[in-house]
């Protein structure tokens, strides 16, 4: 019964989606809309195809994903770190706290030309750029992982007479975990967003400036065919954290 | 030879708002394995008496002395009421997680928590959650953690408070036989009057604003005990347990003295 509400769930989407496009398919047939500024999804497919075959695609789509990973061990790693160490410690959050708040609402782009001027051009201001993305979301929720931890948990590990170290691995890590994960996930959409706008303005390569160079070129289906890219991009990255999620929190349901 | 001896404890918590004292000068010994129940209405201290004696609180004064045969500090097992089963471990995995924290080899502590899982009847659970379980098997789980933990003194802060009266009969029998197995000292919070009486050896009787014991009753009835057996004997304890608790209840259903 469950199964069978999520399959129709899934052809009303499938035919909600279906429908708009090949509304929008007619429609530019038809010439009720201009196929220059809106290229039927059939132009912008067969682009992506395109793109795909001539190798110029992969090359992106490679410097992309590599510029995020590279950012997201730069500012993630040490942002799950300092998050889970501040909800261990209440005086070295109480310490950082006001710093956190004045920084990270900064948007992250804008420090890219301060980044550029300090470390010069090329590929490391924008790694840091991409890092401090990942790096507050991962912080605040791994912090936040720490801090809803029932008290109840830490005292039957200290009754069972747990140190330090071992409360840490068998309490406070596992039981930040699905705050963590969730940290992970907004961290690398903002990656994606971040890692995107930077290749807009300063990279040769990447889905960014294949966008860029699109609308340079004024070649719109390719604008079409790359922003449908990225789109792609951020939905495979919410399905592949899904499944992993589910693989490394068995227990939540 | 084990002994838990509380001498003169006293506990205040200190707030901003104001400081609460929840015990004033609360004396009692326990030896072997003897089973206390502490009896006392919501808020008279009781849970925090136990935290004390498990040492996850410290006491504002007094002390606790827990003496074990070769003079070494013996092991204590806390459980709560709302279990505290860890929900990222398995039914395995918080079984065994005292021998875990104590260093016994993996092998050793999961021959020793299927063992114990098995006497709470829960074969074929060990690699379940707790959120697959239903409240009275996640108390035994809790049960069979605190038994094979080495401890030789259990601390149970309402263990079945959350449970239907029925399931709560079958696991008191449950505990019961374990206790006798295993020979341990239990220390055991509730407000539940007859619960007391049939799991106790001596009932302490605590009133609370601040904490302190009003009275220490023995319960002398034959064991095994059920629900319907000296039923007599059991209703002139009763009587005498609320005798002692009433006053306590009524200041705090109405905030004055009566």
């Amino acid at each position: 019964m469950r199964m069978l509400r999520l399959l129709s769930v899934t052809a009303v989407q499938a035919l909600i989606a279906i429908a708009f496009l090949a509304t929008w398919e007619i429609a530019g047939r038809a010439h009720f809309i201009s196929p220059i500024f809106f290229p039927v999804p059939s132009v912008v497919v067969r682009t992506v195809f395109d793109l795909f075959r001539s190798g110029e695609l992969i090359v992106h789509l490679g410097a992309t994903l590599s510029r995020m990973a590279g950012g997201f061990l730069v500012g993630g790693l040490p942002g799950v770190m300092l998050g889970l160490l501040m909800g261990w410690s209440p005086r070295l959050k109480v310490l950082l706290d006001p710093f956190v708040a004045a920084l990270h609402p900064v948007p992250k782009i804008s420090l890219l030309p301060l980044v550029m001027i300090l470390l010069g051009i090329g590929e490391a201001p924008n790694l840091v750029v991409i890092g401090l993305a990942s790096f507050f979301p991962m912080l605040i929720s791994s912090l936040a992982g720490v801090q809803q931890i029932s008290p109840l948990y830490c005292e039957v590990a200290k009754n069972y007479g747990a140190t330090t170290l071992r409360m840490f691995h068998r309490v406070i890590l596992p039981g930040s975990l699905p705050l963590v994960f969730a940290g992970i996930r907004l961290a690398v959409n903002s990656a994606l967003v971040v890692t995107i706008s930077v290749e807009l303005v300063a990279a040769q390569t990447g889905l960014g400036s294949m966008i860029w160079t699109a609308w340079e070129t004024l070649r719109i289906e390719a604008l079409y065919a790359t922003v449908l890219l990225t789109a792609l991009l951020g939905l495979t990255f919410s399905v592949v954290l899904n499944h992993l999620a589910r693989w490394a929190i068995p227990w939540q349901t | 030879m084990i002994s838990i001896e509380c001498r003169e404890i006293s506990k205040i918590f200190r707030s901003p708002r104001g400081d609460t004292e929840a015990l004033r000068s609360v004396s009692f010994t326990a030896a072997d394995h003897e089973f206390v129940c502490i009896v006392g209405s919501s808020g008279s201290g009781k849970t925090t008496l136990l935290k004390i004696l498990a040492r996850v609180l410290e006491p504002t004064a007094g002390e606790v002395v827990l003496r074990s045969a070769n003079g070494s500090a013996p092991r204590n097992a806390l459980v709560f009421q709302e279990h505290g089963l860890f929900p990222w471990m398995t039914v395995l995995e918080n079984v065994a997680f005292g021998l875990e924290m104590q260093g016994v080899a993996r092998r050793d502590r999961t021959d020793a928590a299927h063992c114990f899982i098995r006497k709470v009847g829960l074969d074929g659970y060990s690699k379940k959650y707790p959120y697959e379980l239903s409240v009275g098997m996640r108390q035994r789980v809790a049960l069979a953690r605190a038994f094979v933990s080495n401890a030789q003194i259990l601390l149970m802060d309402e263990p079945f408070a959350s449970l239907d009266a029925q399931t709560k009969l079958l696991l008191q029998e449950e505990m019961l036989s374990l206790w006798s197995q295993e020979r341990k000292l239990v220390i055991f919070v509730t407000h539940d009057m007859d619960e007391a009486i049939l799991l106790a050896d001596r009932i302490l009787v605590m009133s609370g604003s601040p904490g302190t014991i009003l009275e220490q009753i023995p319960v002398e009835l034959s064991r095994p005990r059920n629900p319907t057996s000296e039923w007599a004997a059991a209703a002139e304890l009763k009587g005498r347990i609320w005798t002692l608790l009433e006053q306590d209840v009524r200041r705090r259903l109405y905030g004055c003295e009566s």
